[in-house]
């Protein structure tokens, strides 16, 4: 923390890196609008875009816009994400498994 | 994260500006932990909408009353909000108070723009008579939406608090962490956001 506020402008962006960031997520956006409205891929493709996109511009949002990195209070920003990504495959994960699973024995639905 | 964007102008006594830079990383790392809690609380609503997302009881699935160019104008309109909230913080840093009160006045309208949209939904929605209580799947959406679309809202009413306190206090130690604060908060509304129209809206229409 205390050697960060030597160079403040590094970690927390410029001008440029925002418009960057500005950029690329309009560009990230419209790429799976445009896949699913213009329907021209088949639903196995067009779901990976999706997906691939939206983990691009979830990482263009934490990394030019919020600035999370591995240094700022000595990694801790960096490691409570980690932990709360984790916890978040475990619930998100766990509950699908499970329902799935006993949405095949009860033959629900 | 923006610990370091508390770059006093003068230097005199570093020690006692030491003192200040880690007291408001404190204040920040703190509301990165509240935000990670709150990450928790969505992935929880997104879990229940995954898992709710096949019982329409009869009633309409995603494909049926999603409008995509609805969601892509909100989404532009929130998309754009995290940039301008990010000039804000810049003009912040360069001490510009009256500059930071006009970005923060174009992520309000931005904001209020993306909420407009939401709203339109909602009502439309409950009109044709697919209200949260048509089925289990309308349930979860207006849940997992709703959630998001409050944060929004108190994010708003924040801004408007900042926009005050900016005019009787100007940009000082008290105020600049909580417009740090304020700032993750949005980009992180952005994120949920991100998972939403991705994960509800585009997969929902396939």
């Amino acid at each position: 923390m205390s050697s960060s506020s030597s160079q403040p402008s590094a970690d927390h962006g410029s001008t440029k890196s925002y418009v960057l960031g500005l950029i690329l997520s309009l560009v990230l956006t419209i790429i799976p609008f445009g896949a699913v409205m213009m329907g021209l891929f088949s639903t196995p493709v067009t779901v990976w875009i999706i997906v691939i996109t939206a983990v691009m511009q979830m990482l263009v949002q934490l990394v030019m816009f919020m600035h999370l990195n591995t240094k700022s209070d000595e990694g801790w920003g960096m490691m409570s994400f980690v932990f709360t990504v984790s916890i978040l495959a475990l619930v998100v994960g766990g509950s699908l498994w499970i329902m799935h699973h006993l949405h095949i024995n009860m033959m629900i639905g | 994260m923006a610990t370091d964007t508390m770059h006093h102008g003068a230097h005199a006594d570093e020690h006692h500006d030491h003192d200040h830079h880690d007291v408001a990383g404190t204040k920040v790392f703190g509301f990165w932990v509240y935000l990670m809690s709150d990450l928790v609380i969505f992935g929880t609503l997104f879990a229940t909408y995954a898992v709710l997302m096949g019982g329409t009881a009869g009633g309409p699935s995603g494909a049926d009353i999603f409008e995509l160019p609805l969601i892509l104008f909100g989404t532009f309109a929130l998309l754009i909000s995290s940039f301008t909230f990010g000039m804000g913080v810049l003009a912040m840093n360069a001490n510009r108070v009256g500059q930071v009160k006009m970005w923060l006045i174009v992520t309000f309208v931005l904001g209020l723009m993306f909420l407009g949209m939401e709203l339109y939904e909602f009502n439309h929605l409950i009109h044709e008579g697919y209200g949260p209580d048509r089925s289990a799947f309308l349930s979860a959406f207006f849940t997992l939406v709703g959630t998001h679309g409050l944060h929004v809202t108190f994010g708003m009413i924040w801004i408007l608090v900042m926009l005050v306190q900016l005019q009787t206090k100007g940009i000082n130690p008290a105020t600049r962490p909580r417009i740090l604060c304020l700032s993750l908060f949005w980009h992180f509304l952005d994120i949920v956001w991100i998972c939403v129209f991705s994960f509800v809206y585009l997969m929902g229409v396939l």
